[in-house]
């Protein structure tokens, strides 16, 4: 391989990385940021539920406790950690 | 190879500063007195120290609040102090909170979540139960009426420590 296929390679490896990386700039490569459990107000809202319609939600909710014992953990609002 | 991987993993796993029962519970200030001194987490040393991080968004937040209040009413004169950072970016969204529900304890305002990067809170919310030497005693994600029994008896034992 002579040095121009190199630099031809080595640039179009460089650019795949960054396409791959979608709309991150180079300063956000290496940090991936996490939503912290504090940050999550917006999330919590009511109206960032994954659910259309409240009739709908009840009988999911009702199937999931009678099948499974677990109810609520569909928002985000308690953290996940089951606390009702 | 794997001797490679495991090192990498241990590393970082290792790397992180959380916050573990038994380490030094991470000091931060939490307000001036009257002279205009920072008073800091460590000047309550000698003290049992119940730090819980909440928010108004949280609704198991908004039921440990009246467990809070007894606590505190009840184990104060003892040697209890409860102290909740509120983790709002909204600082009127927690005062609304706290006019429905008041709070006997000192509150303390987070929005940037530096205390809780410290004590690298998972859950909300989170109780760090602090003994009198200053370190963390146990760790509590969420909360659940159905805890508070033995969760006061916990309390009783590090005061009687």
């Amino acid at each position: 391989m002579n040095s121009s296929q190199l630099i031809t390679k080595t640039s179009f490896l460089l650019l795949s990385c960054c396409l791959f990386n979608g709309c991150a700039t180079f300063k956000d490569i290496s940090t991936v940021k996490n939503v912290k459990a504090w940050e999550r107000n917006i999330l919590a809202q009511d109206n960032m539920k994954l659910e259309g319609d409240a009739i709908d939600a009840y009988v999911d909710d009702h199937i999931y406790f009678s099948k499974e014992a677990s109810s609520g953990g569909k928002s985000v609002g308690g953290g996940g950690c089951g606390c009702n | 190879m794997r001797f490679s991987i495991f090192i990498c993993t241990a590393v970082l796993l290792f790397s992180t500063n959380a916050s573990f029962a038994g380490d030094t519970a991470a000091n931060f200030v939490l307000g001036k007195n009257s002279k205009g001194k920072n008073v800091t987490l460590q000047s309550y040393k000698g003290r049992v120290v119940y730090l819980d991080f909440w928010a108004s968004w949280c609704p198991p937040c908004l039921k440990s609040f009246p467990w809070m209040n007894e606590m505190q009413n009840r184990y104060g004169k003892k040697g209890l102090k409860v102290i909740a950072v509120n983790m709002d970016q909204d600082r009127q969204a927690a005062k609304d909170f706290l006019s429905k529900q008041p709070a006997d304890f000192h509150i303390l305002y987070d929005p940037k979540g530096k205390i809780a990067e410290q004590y690298n809170v998972q859950a909300m919310p989170s109780a760090y139960f602090i003994d009198k030497q200053g370190n963390i005693s146990r760790e509590k994600k969420g909360f659940k009426l159905k805890d508070t029994d033995e969760l006061e008896h916990y309390i009783q034992s590090l005061l009687g420590q």
